[in-house]
């Protein structure tokens, strides 16, 4: 696997992993993660419920720092940077590496509001109006507000919500943008906008993304990671990757039995 | 269940006559009880402006802008009383509302350890507890003596500003201004950190995932998300510190003239007012304070109908 993984890389990577293992406190959520992510993709994380998938995603961002008991053994390299040293602020690393969370998230402020937030605390110098309005293009939500950028973000409809959070995290121009189950409250129509929306984003980024939905992940992502899951004696369970390649080679010719029955739909 | 009747289907099984009755009952108890609540308002106010009647029809709109307030004479207005009120009250707020504020940032983010932050919860909240009569006596032995070379201090070196125009008098109206501040700050702080707690965490992580660091989330997405929940918890202090009495009683010096604007002078509220005359009050004078009573009544109500558009007007959609 590891061979055509190589093979498979032609594009410089943003994330290394080295046999990451994450542990809230003594339990071990995630373990043996080697992994890498490759710029300009989509990469999308696919398993069971409580595979740790959603974890894995918000170490890259350290969101996962904000648990207290949460602690990680192994690396994480940023583009050959480690992550996770003790000289690295993460603040600093969450304006490179944004996120667009599973319930969309907007602030209780304008849409304009929403989108100068993050370019307002980055001490933005440049014509705000302007990148607002780019923003909202790369987020292909300013033809549905640009007459009522002044309402409220909250009073958008759910898929127009999300988009605003995308719009959002585009505007402080980060390198990644993690997705955790952007589609998961959306409606089809809303969601197919938003899978078309994540291939003009990967011009620009890179994007990972966790989904629930198989077909998303064979429609929209280059990469699929397959998460499983399994208990130790004591009941503890501990998500592990069983397979990790191009889309099409988990979909239509996985290596792994597991794998070949979760993308089948008979587990999971 | 299995039913013996034709109609099988639990569409149709009928309830039994007690089962509703009783729901009727129920139903017609509530309202009846929560009409009658809303009528007994009805009657306090008719009775005391109809007890008010003859010191409005003397006095008119006069009663608020006249600080002579005397028995022998008959004569009564409430200046010096409504100034005492929302001096005190505003001087409570000056100092509840910040520290009240800070209290509920600190105690609703993850600062302490659950097992100490838990304690200190329940002991902000147990300031509430404490009866107002031990706030006064408390006020008078201790923190009057404790203030007094703060006054001093204050009159001889800031004594050209009105407000720190003569020397204290021992209790006076910042003495009773402080102690309310204590009284309303478990209200602020209990009611903010609810606001802020029940602001979704989606929000913080939205504002933690754009790379704000813990204050910048704090000031610029829970505090605005959370304004509408502290700005009710402050009105309704408010409303506790303009109508607080015994304390205020206790330690305000009770004197029924305004020579300055000094808040180191003695002085007195419409409650304390009310409380100190209405056992030896008669003919006019019970009318009077009525009068004032209605002031009051006014007061809070204003303070009540504000908070109300406040809270509408910058209550966020979440």
């Amino acid at each position: 696997m590891t061979s055509r993984l190589q093979s498979a890389r032609q594009t410089d990577s943003v994330f290394h992993t080295e046999d990451l293992n994450i542990y809230y406190g003594n339990f071990l959520a995630v373990r043996d993660l080697s992994i890498d992510i490759a710029k300009n993709s989509i990469t999308a994380f696919i398993g069971p419920s409580g595979c740790g998938k959603s974890t894995v995603l918000r170490c890259f961002n350290r969101l996962n720092d904000l648990i207290k008991s949460f602690h990680i053994k192994g690396k994480i390299y940023y583009h050959d940077q480690d992550l996770y040293a003790s000289e690295i602020d993460p603040v600093e690393v969450r304006r490179q590496v944004g996120m667009v969370f599973q319930k969309p998230n907007p602030f209780p402020k304008s849409i304009y509001d929403n989108i100068a937030f993050g370019p307002r605390l980055l001490g933005y110098k440049g014509d705000m109006d302007e990148l607002v309005e780019q923003s909202l293009k790369q987020a292909a939500l300013w033809d549905d507000v640009k007459d009522k950028l002044k309402a409220f973000g909250t009073d958008l409809s759910g898929g127009q919500q999300q988009r605003l959070c995308i719009a959002r995290a585009v505007a402080v121009q980060p390198d990644v943008i993690l997705m955790d189950e952007p589609c998961s409250a959306l409606d089809p129509i809303s969601t197919l906008k938003v899978e078309d929306l994540l291939q003009e984003l990967k011009e620009k980024y890179t994007i990972m993304i966790v989904t629930h939905n198989m077909q998303q992940a064979s429609r929209a992502s280059d990469y699929t990671a397959f998460f499983n899951v399994e208990a130790n004696s004591k009941g503890q369970r501990t998500g592990y990757v069983v397979e990790y390649d191009r889309t099409e080679v988990i979909f239509q010719s996985p290596k792994e039995q597991a794998t070949q029955a979760y993308v089948s739909g008979r587990f999971g | 269940m299995a039913s013996t009747t034709d109609h099988s289907s639990p569409m149709n099984r009928k309830r039994s006559a007690t089962a509703r009755s009783i729901d009727n009952g129920f139903v017609w108890g509530t309202a009846a009880v929560a009409i009658a609540v809303g009528l007994l308002l009805v009657a306090i106010a008719l009775r005391v402006g109809t007890d008010a009647l003859p010191a409005i029809q003397k006095f008119g709109l006069g009663f608020l802008v006249s600080n002579r307030w005397s028995v022998i004479d008959g004569a009564f207005g409430a200046l010096t009383q409504i100034y005492g009120t929302l001096v005190t009250s505003f001087i409570a707020l000056l100092i509840a509302v910040p520290i009240g504020v800070g209290v509920a940032i600190f105690l609703s983010e993850d600062f302490l350890p659950p097992r100490i932050k838990q304690p200190i919860v329940f002991l902000v909240e147990l300031l509430a507890a404490i009866p107002s009569v031990v706030y006064g006596l408390w006020g008078i032995f201790v923190l009057i003596p404790f203030l007094r070379p703060v006054g001093i201090w204050l009159n001889a070196n800031l004594g050209w500003i009105p407000l720190f125009s003569t020397a204290p008098a021992g209790p006076g109206i910042y003495a009773a201004g402080l102690v309310l501040a204590i009284m309303i700050l478990p209200i602020i702080a209990a009611i903010s950190r609810d606001a802020m707690v029940a602001v979704p965490a989606e929000l913080r992580q939205a504002a933690y995932g754009l790379g704000a660091t813990r204050w910048e989330t704090i000031f610029q997405i829970l505090l605005p998300a959370g304004f509408s929940g502290i700005a009710g918890g402050v009105m309704l202090a408010l409303g506790r510190a303009m109508g607080e009495t015994m304390a205020v009683t206790m330690l305000i010096g009770n004197s029924n003239t305004i020579d300055s604007f000094s808040i180191l002078s003695q002085g007195s509220t419409v409650s304390s007012l009310l409380a100190n005359q209405f056992a030896e009050a008669g003919g006019l004078q019970v009318s009077a304070l009525m009068y004032a009573a209605l002031v009051l009544f006014g007061l809070t109500l204003v303070v009540n109908v504000l908070a109300e558009i406040v809270v509408r007007r910058f209550s966020l959609k979440l």
